[in-house]
C-alpha cells in the first residue's frame, strides 16, 4: 500500500496531493533557511497565524460581491493582505517600541488570530454565506483538491523557488551579517522585505495542504534539521529543500494509504523524524559526535593537567584525572608514577615550556595563537624551528624531555 | 564558643578564594587552561592579560557562574558554597539589560537578598545600608532614578554600591573601569582601597596596565594560563608582560612602564 | 442588564475570563522581561496533544485528567525544547518552532485516529474555548451569591480558575526577589547562589499552571494574547516593575471585561442576532490596548532615548 502510495498509484487525487505537497516541502524548506540563518524563525508564525482574519474578510467580501465564497485565490489574496499588514505591525512594534521581536511576534500572532475568530463566528451567523471549509485553514484539508487548487499550489511553490535561487546571494549575506551587507551597499531592508515576502508566498500557499498552523513547521524544521549537515550556506539551503520535498512526498503518500491519516500532520512528523536523526546522528553537529568529541577532550585535559602535575612533582586531587591516568597506564594504583607516565610528564613539561618560550617571544605570534594547553608544539612548528626555540631554553628543560 | 571563633580566624588566615587547575572552555578551546591562583587576604589584587585571555571567565568559573571542566575552588579553606555570604561580585556593566524596568535603589537593595530572603521586609536598616553604600559611591541623589537613565560610569557605580551593600569580605570585580569617566574610576578606586584598609580583600580584572602599580598590591598575570603571580613591585615586570601578551603588547605601552 | 440575567449568564464568564487573563498575565511579565514570550504561545500549542492524550490513556472526558494531561505536554514541550537548545546548539525561537509544531502535529493526528466524535472534544474547543457556555443556572439574582445552595451550580471552572490566580499570586509573591533578580542579572544572581536554573524552570511551570487552567475554560487564544499583550502594554506605561505589574493586570481585567461585553452585546447594538467569539473578541481588545500604549504609552521607547 505504502509502495503504491509512493509510486503515485493511488489514484489522482492522492497523486495530487503527494506532488503538490513535495512541492511545498520543498520551497518551505529553502525559504525557511534564511528566517531560521537570520534568526527569526518564529517570524514565520506571526505570518501563519495572521492569515485568519484575511481569510475570513476575503471570504464575506467575496460573499457581499455575490460570488462563491470559497475560490481559492480569492482567500489566498485575503490572506496575503492579513498577513502583510501582521508584519508590518510586528516591524513597528519592534522598531518604534522598546518591546523585543518576540513579544512583538507573539503580540500580533494573537491578536490577529483572535480577531480571525471573532470574524469567523461572525460568518457561521450569516445566513447567506456557505461557511463549511473555512475551518479547514486551520489544519488543512487535503480531501476534496481540485486540479485548479493543485496548479494553484505548484505555480506558487515553483514561483517562490525560482525567487530563492535568485536571491539567495544577497539573502546570505543579510541573513548572516546584516551590517556587513549594509556596508557591502545593498538595501538590507529590501532583502529582509523579500525575506519575509517568500516566507508569507509559502504560507498563503501552503494554508490549503497543511493549515496555518502547520506550515510554521515547514518553514522552521527542513532548516533546522539541514543545519546540522552542513557549515556552508548553499548546501544547507539545497539540504533543506531536500529534507522539506520528502517530507511533503513520503508524508502525504503515508497519509494516502488509509483514512484517519491528516495530510499536514504526517508531513510535519515525517520532517520532525529526520530532524531528529540529524540532530542525534549528524557528524560534526550531531548529539552522539559532540559527546564522543567531549568525552576524548575532557580526558585529554585531565591526562595533561595530571602529566604536568606529575612532572613538577605536585599532587594531583581530582578523582577523573586519577581514574584517567591509571587507566593509561600512566600511574599507578597507589598514585606513584609508571616508567611510561615519567616519560610522557617530561615530554608535556618540556612541550609546555616550549610553548611558554614561543608565546612570549613576538616573532612566533601565529604560532601562538595555536595555543589551547592541549596542542603539542610538534604539530605546530618544523623540526628546524623546535631546534632554534630550544635554544633559548634552559639545558635542565630540554634533557627532561631527552630522557624519555 | 571560644574555640569556635579560634578556627574562624584561623580559616580567615587562609586565602580567601583558591584557585587550582581550574580548565574551562568554550566549545573545544580553553579558554582558562589549568590555572592555580591563590589570593592573598586583605590586599588588592589585578587579574591582567591580553583580550580573550580568559580573565572574566576565571572569575566566574571560580564563583560557580561558569561550569568548569576541571578544578577545585576554596574560599577561606571550605568550599565555595560556604563562602557565598562573604563574597560579592560585581560583574561586567554590560552583562545585564539596562532597560529593566527597574530603579537604583532597588538594584543596591538586591546586594542584600541573603539578609531579606524570600519575604522579610525592607526595614530601616536595610534601606540605610542601602543609602550608606549609594553614598560612599556618590550616587546618593539618584536612589529613585530609573536605572535606563545612567551613564555608563553611574552604571558602574550602582554595581559597586550593590557589592559593598552586601557587607562581604571579598570583593570580585570583572573590568569595574571598562568605559567610565575619570571622576568615576577615582570614586571606585578610592572606595576599593577604603575596602583595603579595613581588611577586605579585593580582586579586578583590569585592562588598563598604566595603572596597575598604582592601584593594586599584587597582580596575576594570565594568558589561558598562568604566567606569574606575586607583589606588583617583583611580578609586573617587561619580561612577564611580553610572556603573557607576547606580540600583542605594543612598545609604546612597555616603554610607559619602564 | 445588571438583574438576574446578568447573574446567571454574563457574571460568571467575566469573572472566569478575569481570573484566566490575570493568572497569564502575571508570569507574563517576568517572561516578556526574559524574553522569553513566546514560551506561552509554545505552552498552548502543546495543550492539544495533552487533552488528546489524556482522553486516550483515561478514556473518559474530565476535566482533571485532561489538565493534567495537558500540563505532562506542557513539561514535555519545555524539556524538548531545553534539550534542542542545548545539545543541539538551536537558537530559542526555532528550538520552539520545531517543538510545539510537532507535538501539535501529534495532537491532530491522534485526535484523528481515536474516536473522539461521540464525545465533545475537538480542536475548535481547544482553541476558542467555551466562555459563552459557562453560565450559572442557579444564579437567581445578586442574592443567589449567599446561597450555599445555589452557590453550588456554579460553574467548576470558576472556582478552579480563582484558585489557580491565587496559586499564582501566591507563587509569585513568594518568589518575588530571586524572581526579579536572576531576570535582571543572572551572572550576579548565582554568584549569590540563587538557584538561578531551578527558578527559571519554576517560572515556566507557573506559566503552564495557568495556561492549563485557562484553556479549558477560554481557549488556547485568550491564553496566548494574555501571556504577552498586558505585560507588553504595561512595560510601555513605566519604568518600574511593580507599577508595570499592576498595569498588566488593569489591561488584562479590562480586555476580559471589555471583551466579553462586546462580544455578547456589541452585535446586537450593531442589529446583528448573534453574539461572536468571546475568547477571540477578548484577544482583539488587548490587542487595541497593546497598539493604543505603542503610540501613546508614556514609557514606549527604551529608555534613555526617550
Amino acid at each position: 500500500m505504502l509502495l503504491e502510495a509512493l509510486t503515485l498509484q493511488l489514484g489522482y487525487n492522492a497523486t495530487l496531493v503527494t506532488i503538490g505537497a513535495a512541492l511545498l516541502g520543498l520551497a518551505a524548506g529553502a525559504t525557511g533557511t534564511f528566517l531560521f540563518l537570520g534568526k527569526r524563525a518564529l517570524v514565520s508564525d506571526a505570518i501563519s497565524h495572521a492569515t485568519l482574519p484575511g481569510v475570513a474578510l476575503a471570504f464575506m467580501a467575496m460573499v457581499a460581491l455575490g460570488g462563491d465564497g470559497r475560490a481559492l485565490p480569492g482567500l489566498l489574496l485575503g490572506s496575503a493582505i492579513s498577513s502583510a499588514v501582521g508584519l508590518l505591525c510586528v516591524s513597528a512594534l519592534t522598531n518604534r517600541t522598546r518591546l523585543s521581536e518576540d513579544a512583538a511576534i507573539g503580540a500580533v500572532l494573537s491578536v490577529f488570530y483572535g480577531l480571525g475568530v471573532v470574524l469567523l463566528t461572525v460568518i457561521q451567523s450569516m445566513s447567506s454565506g456557505r461557511q463549511a471549509g473555512l475551518e479547514s485553514f486551520l489544519l488543512g484539508s487535503t480531501a476534496g483538491m481540485l486540479w485548479n487548487d493543485a496548479l494553484v499550489i505548484a505555480l506558487g511553490g515553483a514561483l517562490v523557488l525560482a525567487l530563492v535561487a535568485l536571491l539567495r546571494r544577497p539573502m546570505t549575506m543579510v541573513a548572516f551579517d546584516p551590517e556587513f551587507a549594509a556596508g557591502a551597499g545593498m538595501n538590507v531592508h529590501r532583502i529582509e522585505l523579500a525575506m519575509m515576502g517568500l516566507a508569507l508566498a509559502i504560507t498563503v500557499v501552503g494554508l490549503k495542504i497543511v493549515g496555518l498552523i502547520l506550515i510554521v513547521a515547514l518553514l522552521i524544521i527542513p532548516a533546522v534539521a539541514a543545519r546540522f549537515w552542513s557549515e556552508r550556506v548553499d548546501h544547507v539551503v539545497l539540504l533543506a529543500g531536500g529534507i522539506g520535498g520528502v517530507s511533503g512526498y513520503v508524508g502525504a503518500a503515508i497519509s494516502a494509504t488509509a483514512p484517519g491519516l491528516p495530510t499536514g500532520p504526517i508531513v510535519v512528523l515525517v520532517a520532525f523524524g529526520l530532524f531528529a536523526l540529524s540532530l542525534v546522528l549528524a557528524p560534526g553537529r550531531g548529539v552522539l559526535a559532540a559527546i564522543l568529541r567531549h568525552r576524548r577532550f575532557q580526558a585529554r585535559v585531565h591526562v595533561r593537567q595530571g602529566l604536568l602535575a606529575l612532572a613538577q612533582g605536585q599532587p594531583i586531587y581530582e578523582p577523573l584525572t586519577l581514574r584517567l591516568m591509571r587507566g593509561r597506564g600512566l600511574i599507578r594504583a597507589d598514585g606513584v608514577a609508571t616508567k611510561a607516565g615519567r616519560a610522557q610528564a617530561a615530554r608535556a613539561l618540556l612541550d609546555e615550556r616550549r610553548w611558554q618560550l614561543l608565546r612570549s617571544d613576538p616573532a612566533h605570534e601565529e604560532a601562538a595563537a595555536h595555543y589551547d594547553g592541549l596542542t603539542p608544539l610538534e604539530s605546530v612548528l618544523t623540526p628546524d624551528q623546535l631546534r632554534a626555540l630550544d635554544r633559548g631554553l634552559r639545558p635542565g628543560d630540554v634533557q627532561a624531555g631527552a630522557l624519555q | 564558643m571560644q574555640v569556635a571563633t579560634e578556627q574562624g580566624q584561623a580559616r580567615d588566615a587562609e586565602s580567601p578564594l583558591d584557585i587550582r587547575g581550574l580548565t574551562v572552555t568554550y566549545g573545544e578551546k580553553p579558554a582558562v587552561f589549568s590555572v592555580d591562583a591563590r589570593f592573598a587576604p586583605g590586599v588588592m589584587t589585578a587579574i591582567v592579560g591580553p583580550n580573550g585571555a580568559g580573565k572574566s571567565t576565571l572569575l566566574k568559573a571560580a564563583l560557580g557562574i561558569v561550569r568548569p571542566v576541571s578544578g577545585q575552588v576554596k574560599a577561606w579553606g571550605r568550599p565555595i558554597a560556604a563562602g557565598r555570604a562573604r563574597i560579592s561580585y560585581v560583574p561586567q556593566r554590560a552583562s545585564v539589560d539596562w532597560d529593566f524596568p527597574t530603579r537604583v535603589i532597588d538594584v543596591v537593595l538586591m546586594g542584600q537578598y541573603r539578609q531579606l530572603g524570600l519575604l522579610r521586609r525592607v526595614r530601616t536598616r536595610h534601606m540605610e545600608a542601602a543609602f550608606d553604600s549609594l553614598r560612599r559611591v556618590g550616587m546618593d541623589g539618584f536612589a529613585e532614578r530609573q536605572i535606563g537613565q545612567l551613564s555608563g560610569g553611574q552604571q558602574q557605580r550602582v554595581f559597586l554600591a550593590r557589592a559593598l551593600a552586601q557587607g562581604a569580605d571579598l570583593y570580585l570585580l570583572d573590568e569595574p573601569f571598562a568605559g567610565v569617566d575619570a571622576a568615576t574610576e577615582k570614586a571606585i578606586i578610592d572606595v576599593l582601597k577604603d575596602l583595603r584598609s579595613k581588611g577586605k580583600t579585593v580582586v579586578a580584572v583590569h585592562h588598563d596596565l598604566g595603572t596597575v602599580p598604582e592601584y593594586f598590591d599584587r597582580v596575576l598575570l594570565i594568558n589561558t594560563t598562568r604566567i606569574a603571580e606575586g607583589p606588583v613591585a617583583g611580578t609586573f615586570t617587561q619580561d612577564n608582560l611580553q610572556k603573557a601578551y607576547g606580540g600583542r603588547l605594543a612598545t609604546a605601552q612597555m616603554s610607559a612602564l619602564a | 442588564m445588571m438583574g438576574a440575567e446578568f447573574v446567571a449568564l454574563s457574571l460568571p464568564p467575566i469573572l472566569i475570563g478575569i481570573f484566566a487573563a490575570v493568572a497569564c498575565a502575571l508570569p507574563g511579565n517576568f517572561l516578556l522581561l526574559r524574553k522569553q514570550a513566546l514560551i506561552g504561545d509554545a505552552i498552548s500549542h502543546v495543550v492539544l496533544p495533552g487533552i488528546v492524550g489524556a482522553f486516550l490513556v483515561t478514556g473518559v472526558v474530565a476535566a482533571w485528567p485532561m489538565m493534567i494531561g495537558a500540563g505532562v505536554a506542557a513539561l514535555i514541550a519545555v524539556g524538548m525544547i531545553e534539550a534542542i537548545r542545548h545539545l543541539g546548539g538551536i537558537e530559542p525561537g526555532a528550538a520552539m518552532g520545531v517543538v510545539f509544531t510537532t507535538l501539535f502535529a501529534a495532537g491532530v493526528l491522534l485526535l484523528e485516529q481515536s474516536d473522539t466524535s461521540t464525545v465533545h472534544l475537538d480542536v475548535e474547543h481547544a482553541l476558542y474555548g467555551n466562555l459563552e457556555s459557562l453560565i450559572w443556572l442557579d444564579g437567581m439574582g445578586w442574592h443567589s451569591l449567599l446561597d450555599a445552595g445555589a452557590l453550588r451550580g456554579l460553574p467548576p471552572e470558576l472556582p478552579r480558575m480563582a484558585l489557580t490566580l491565587l496559586l499564582v499570586i501566591a507563587l509569585t509573591w513568594l518568589f518575588w526577589r530571586p524572581l526579579t533578580l536572576s531576570t535582571f542579572d543572572e551572572g550576579f544572581a548565582r554568584s549569590l547562589g540563587v538557584p538561578v536554573g531551578a527558578v527559571g524552570l519554576g517560572l515556566v511551570i507557573v506559566a503552564a499552571i495557568a495556561a492549563v487552567a485557562a484553556f479549558d475554560a477560554v481557549g488556547s487564544i485568550i491564553v496566548i494574547a494574555m501571556f504577552i499583550c498586558p505585560p507588553a502594554a504595561a512595560r510601555l506605561m513605566t519604568n518600574r516593575l511593580e507599577v508595570q505589574i499592576a498595569w498588566s493586570v488593569t489591561f488584562a481585567t479590562l480586555s476580559a471585561v471589555l471583551g466579553y461585553v462586546l462580544a455578547g452585546y456589541g452585535p446586537l447594538w450593531l442589529g446583528f442576532q448573534d453574539a461572536v467569539s468571546a475568547a477571540g473578541m477578548i484577544a482583539t481588545v488587548s490587542g487595541v490596548i497593546l497598539a493604543l500604549a505603542a503610540v501613546f504609552g508614556p514609557c514606549r521607547t527604551r529608555a534613555g532615548t526617550a
